[in-house]
């Protein structure tokens, strides 16, 4: 078991009203995120919990990158790993970001 | 004088001494052994019909209880090392050198007995590559092939995995060689003849019926949201983009996500007729769903599948069969349609490098090639145009007057950036090099060339190689969309950057693709029993594939 938290500044919050959101479910290569909007617009902050120690680079590559590419300020996003690839993770990110965008 | 039958004489003499252990061209299960002794001659080239799928098991296990003091020294030439006989006579002393095309179950322990010396290669070959020299320079003396049933007079049924033996035979009968076929029947009259009787020199009645490989069976139910969001790109990406109607797909989940995404992703982009029309390939039990859903118009298949038979024979409309209603497959047929007749190739690999060379060969495993790099290759002996071929050939550019330009053949690697064990799939050098250094070979087994391939898609984005117009730009392109392996990582990011706004590399968001709609609801069918029910009930999956 290994802990991250990451926290970004971003340029715009992300749009959408929607308080909370959750997608995926913690199993063996999967996760669970957890998205909710409780924070200043401009920012965006990690705590991960991830079953698979030594990644923490990875990590942050892939929060990053996501935060660069969605922009989802404004939100806390927790998720819970149970030693998902990154293209998995990526991916689950994007989901989240989207749900919250839904009206 | 000058004997000019001498080949001739020698197979006179070879079916001499092996007529006594027959009736007229039969010859019972038992004394499968004698045949062989009698027939062999140390130094024999042999092809002991091991294909994609079927295999003739009754012979090889006769072949390696033969006796080493009377055939020894054989040289294998065949495009299967399947079973655990096809080795076991190497290390036996019956067989010394081999040339071959693909060794999937068996790749680990043909890496361990190259390394140890105990085969002697000539080369790892492509299928229409090997074939094409058994009627150069690696004619079979003998040939040891399998059927489903033969009459008397050695009529030869094959039933719908035809696969290699037209081609096996046509090389040995006609020069001299000896031809004996194991098969699980002898009958009064076969259902259709795909070998003639005069081709045949002996028919071996099989204690049990040949084994099949049902290689081509991907359960949707294994198909990741990964692998349907890589499909979706592919489909709007690719295939939508230059209308590709005439393709090979590879057997990996990648390529079964995006048959299974065509009757709903593909529906839904209004692409029903305007892409995946004609098919060379297996009968992929994953195409049901676009098949009944009236996508594809006709299908031609090197080789059948485990449970597919009945389905096949419902659907003459699509697939090739015989007056039996049968199917009728023929491998040296369907890699020369791949290679000519079809615009993209579309399969997955193990290991790409920086320039975009792959392969399939880890240090500890073999796996020989098939018919991947023939299908994934650009054929420059191709002269009739079609928009998608003359599209990618604008794409690539090149010097010169442009009408004198030629098309180019589309070879998209679809990759996820790590694979099992996260292993990652983009690797600076390529393990087959250092395979090549170990065993000395003169050449480092690539599956495909960087020169060839046109497009990598990864769960990262599209990368497209034919725009690039330098090394440089290409390795960006290929790390653009390695992930988060080192290569990935490794990105020139202002680059990439630039790349993408060349349209060289495509994101999802680029393409407009939905990540929501990255869910196992997408696919047309989520398990093998879908299948069965898009079938109507004529899918028959083998038992392993069976959880109800």
């Amino acid at each position: 078991m290994e802990k991250l938290s990451f926290r970004h500044t971003t340029q715009k919050a992300l749009p959408g009203a929607k308080a909370s959101a959750i997608t995926g479910v913690v199993a063996s290569g999967n996760l669970e995120v957890l998205l909710e909007r409780n924070l200043a617009p401009d920012t965006c902050a990690f705590e991960i919990d991830t079953a698979v120690n030594g990644y923490a680079e990875v990590w942050a590559a892939v929060v990053a990158d996501f935060v660069a590419r969605r922009q989802p300020g404004g939100l806390t996003i927790t998720i819970n790993d149970g030693g998902a690839r990154p293209d998995t993770v990526s991916l689950r990110l994007a989901q989240g970001a989207r749900l919250m965008e839904m009206p | 004088m000058t004997d000019w039958c001498q080949e001739r004489t020698a197979r006179e003499a070879r079916l001499e001494r092996a007529r006594v252990h027959a009736d007229g061209k039969v010859v019972p299960a038992a004394r499968v052994v004698d045949l062989l002794e009698a027939i062999l001659q140390p130094g024999d080239r042999v092809c002991l019909e091991g294909d994609n799928q079927k295999q003739a098991d009754c012979l090889a296990r006769g072949l390696s209880a033969c006796d080493p003091a009377r055939v020894h020294d054989l040289h294998m030439v065949q495009s299967g090392i399947v079973l655990p006989e096809h080795l076991d006579i190497f290390e036996q002393g019956i067989a010394k050198r081999l040339d071959y095309s693909y060794s999937g179950p068996q790749g680990g322990r043909i890496a361990k007995m190259l390394y140890g010396g105990q085969i002697e290669l000539g080369a790892v070959h492509t299928y229409l590559e090997l074939f094409a020299r058994y009627f150069i320079d690696l004619t079979p003396n003998v040939a040891l092939i399998a059927g489903v049933s033969a009459d008397r007079d050695g009529n030869l049924y094959t039933g719908p995995n035809t696969e290699d033996t037209p081609t096996v035979v046509e090389a040995t009968a006609f020069k001299n060689g000896v031809v004996v076929a194991q098969v699980n029947a002898i009958v009064d009259r076969v259902p259709r003849v795909d070998i003639p009787g005069d081709r045949i020199d002996f028919v071996v009645e099989a204690d049990k019926p040949f084994y099949v490989e049902p290689l081509f069976t991907r359960d949707p139910g294994a198909v990741t949201e990964t692998q349907i969001l890589m499909a979706m790109m592919a489909i709007k990406g690719i295939y939508a983009e230059y209308g590709i109607r005439r393709l090979n797909h590879g057997i990996g989940f990648g390529t079964a996500a995006i048959e299974l995404l065509l009757p709903t992703y593909a529906e839904r982009l209004g692409l029903k007729g305007k892409i995946a029309t004609h098919w060379a390939l297996n009968p992929h039990p994953s195409l049901i769903p676009a098949i009944e859903s009236g996508w594809v118009s006709q299908i031609h298949c090197f080789g059948s599948e485990v449970g597919m038979d009945k389905y096949i024979r419902a659907r003459p409309d699509v697939f090739f069969t015989g007056s039996d209603g049968s199917l009728r497959s023929n491998r040296a047929f369907c890699q020369t349609a791949g290679l000519y007749a079809c615009d993209l190739f579309i399969g997955s690999t193990l290991q790409i490098d920086l320039s975009g060379h792959s392969s399939t060969v880890t240090t500890n495993r073999v796996a020989g090639f098939g018919g991947a790099p023939n299908m994934g290759s650009d054929p420059h002996g191709r002269r009739h145009p079609s928009d998608t071929w003359m599209k990618a050939g604008r794409e690539a550019g090149g010097t010169g007057d442009p009408a004198l330009r030629r098309g180019r053949k589309l070879v998209v690697q679809l990759v996820e950036t790590f694979g099992d064990k996260l292993v990652p799939a983009f690797v600076e050098r390529l393990d087959a090099l250092e395979l090549a250094k170990k065993l000395n070979l003169e050449l480092a087994p690539v599956m495909v060339y960087a020169d060839d391939v046109t497009h990598i898609v990864t769960e990262e984005g599209i990368a497209n190689l034919l725009l690039c117009r330098t090394l440089d730009e290409r390795e960006q392109a290929i790390r653009g969309v390695a992930g988060y392996t080192e290569v990935g990582r490794g990105r020139d990011h202002a680059e990439v950057e630039r790349l993408r706004a060349r349209g060289i590399i495509r994101r999802p968001e680029d393409l407009g693709i939905e990540p929501l709609d990255a869910d196992r609801s997408l696919l047309a069918a989520r398990s093998i029993k879908d299948l069965v029910h898009w079938s109507g009930g004529l899918y028959e999956p083998p038992a392993k594939f069976r959880n109800w």
